[in-house]
């Protein structure tokens, strides 16, 4: 090894010389840029990357992207299909996030980052054929059952209140139901389950289950 | 090579042909035997009724099947499921202030009581049915029995 080829060595950058240099170079105060181009560059930068962020997470809050996995698209999606959430009288549908993801920032974050993990269930094929789909129903459903009985049924009620209700204008039982329901703490899910998709094989069981693991009444 | 140049002919002869007369059937209107009806204007909406919602109903002899003052459509009633029973199976007709299923819907054919619903009594609509605001579509005179 000739003296050159030590030279070349030794100025070839490593790693952790690279980083100290850029660190020295963030950590010395800006001597030509005034602040207020500092400030307004990175006032853009944030717009930019939190808009950015914002804008990848509604791409992945839509029915398109729901259905976008055969899962969900013959599933879930298919039975959801004419369902009165789909089709009403009033033209107002209820997609897929509407009534999974919540529409508050810290909630809607959990939400997505639990998500993730379906995507790798998705690779694993775990729930890929109708069948497969079924056996495992009944814990997919539990699991959004106990969320909604957690939450009060949050989502819902972005949409629905027992305040906006005209009981007046509904049907005898939905009258008694919900001039009760106010009264008892009991929350939408307890009572509407299975209004979006087909129900899972031993639900009666699982549901008196959940009833007496959690208690109706002790709510809000 | 000689038939094959002449099949081939007649080949390109037929297409040829058939191009010709496609436009011929292009301008005329399509006539049905019937005339031209078909799909020019839809069928007026048939009139909705909506069922019935209150109340009971009469029955109109001993062990008549009661007839449903609810809607049903919503109800999930197959092989893996039933919800009618989520209302009206013990105990949780209770919570739900439905009618209890009568006492007979648990006796499977044996005759022996059951703690569940008996499987020959599982798809309730086959008996019961909802009503709705229409007029019957023919007359009769059927009189409700009296018991006497
Ligand atoms: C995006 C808004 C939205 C959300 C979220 C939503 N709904 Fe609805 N819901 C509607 C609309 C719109 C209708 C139809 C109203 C109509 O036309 O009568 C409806 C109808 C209903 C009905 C009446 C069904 C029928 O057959 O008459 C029930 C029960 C119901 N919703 C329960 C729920 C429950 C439980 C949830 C939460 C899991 C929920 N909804 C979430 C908008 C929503
Ligand atoms: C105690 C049980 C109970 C609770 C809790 C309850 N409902 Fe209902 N609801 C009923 C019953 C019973 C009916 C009428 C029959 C049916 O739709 O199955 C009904 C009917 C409805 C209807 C249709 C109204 C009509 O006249 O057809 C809507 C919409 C609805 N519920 C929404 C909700 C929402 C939203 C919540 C939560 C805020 C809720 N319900 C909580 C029992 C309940
Ligand atoms: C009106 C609210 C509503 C809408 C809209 C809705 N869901 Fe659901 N979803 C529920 C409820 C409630 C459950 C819990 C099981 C039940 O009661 O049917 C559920 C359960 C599920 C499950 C668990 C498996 C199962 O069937 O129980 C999956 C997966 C699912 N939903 C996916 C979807 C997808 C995909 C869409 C959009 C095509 C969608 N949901 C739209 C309310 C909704
Ligand atoms: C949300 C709870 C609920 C569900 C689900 C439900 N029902 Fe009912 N049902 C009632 C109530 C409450 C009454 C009593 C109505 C009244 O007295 O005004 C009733 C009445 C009846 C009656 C009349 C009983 C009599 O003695 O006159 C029959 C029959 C009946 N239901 C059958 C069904 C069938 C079949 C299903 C499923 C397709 C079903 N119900 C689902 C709540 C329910
Ligand atoms: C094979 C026909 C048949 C089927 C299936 C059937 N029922 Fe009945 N049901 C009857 C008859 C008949 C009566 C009245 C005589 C009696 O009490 O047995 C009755 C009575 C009732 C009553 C009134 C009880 C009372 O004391 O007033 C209710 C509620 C009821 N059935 C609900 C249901 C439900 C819910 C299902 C589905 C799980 C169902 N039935 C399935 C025939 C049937």
């Amino acid at each position: 090894m000739n003296q050159s080829d030590e030279m070349v060595e030794r100025r070839r950058p490593t790693l952790w010389g690279l980083a100290v240099g850029i660190w020295g170079f963030l950590a010395r105060p800006s001597a030509q840029l005034s602040l207020g181009l500092l400030l307004l560059t990175g006032f853009l930068a944030g717009i930019l990357f939190w808009g950015g962020f914002n804008w990848g997470l509604e791409m992945t809050n839509n029915e398109t992207f729901c259905r976008s996995c055969h899962e969900m698209d013959q599933n879930s999606y298919r039975e959801y299909r004419t369902s009165v959430h789909d089709q009403n009288h009033a033209g107002v549908r209820a997609t897929c996030p509407d009534c999974h993801v919540p529409h508050d920032w810290v909630h809607k974050m959990k939400r997505k980052i639990a998500a993730s993990s379906e995507v790798f269930h998705h690779l694993t094929g775990e729930i890929d054929t109708r069948e497969k789909f079924e056996a495992k129903r009944l814990d997919l459903a539990r699991s959004v059952w106990q969320t909604m009985k957690e939450t009060d049924s949050r989502e819902c009620r972005n949409c629905h209140s027992f305040d906006s209700m005209d009981l007046a204008r509904q049907t005898d039982r939905a009258r008694v139901a919900h001039t009760d329901a106010e009264t008892d703490g009991r929350t939408c899910i307890d009572c509407h389950k299975g209004i979006a998709h087909r129900l899972p094989a031993g639900m009666t069981e699982a549901e008196r289950e959940l009833n007496q693991s959690m208690p109706v009444g002790n709510r809000r | 090579m000689r038939g094959k140049i002449s099949v081939l002919l007649a080949v390109v002869g037929l297409c040829a042909g058939a191009m010709l007369t496609v436009p011929a059937f292009a301008g005329e209107p399509l006539r049905a035997l019937r005339g031209n009806v078909a799909g020019e204007d839809p069928d007026p909406v048939p009139p909705l009724f909506p069922v019935r919602e209150a109340g009971r109903y009469d029955r109109a002899f001993l062990d008549q099947p009661p007839m449903i003052p609810h809607r049903v459509d919503k109800y999930e009633i197959d092989l893996k499921v039933n919800q009618c029973l989520r209302c009206h199976d013990w105990p949780d007709n209770v919570r739900e202030k439905a009618p209890l299923i009568s006492v007979s819907h648990y006796y499977d054919r044996a005759g022996t009581k059951q703690d569940k619903v008996a499987g020959q009594r599982w798809f309730c609509t086959q008996c019961h049915a909802p009503q709705v605001d229409a007029k019957p579509l023919v007359t009769n005179r059927f009189q409700p029995a009296t018991g006497k």
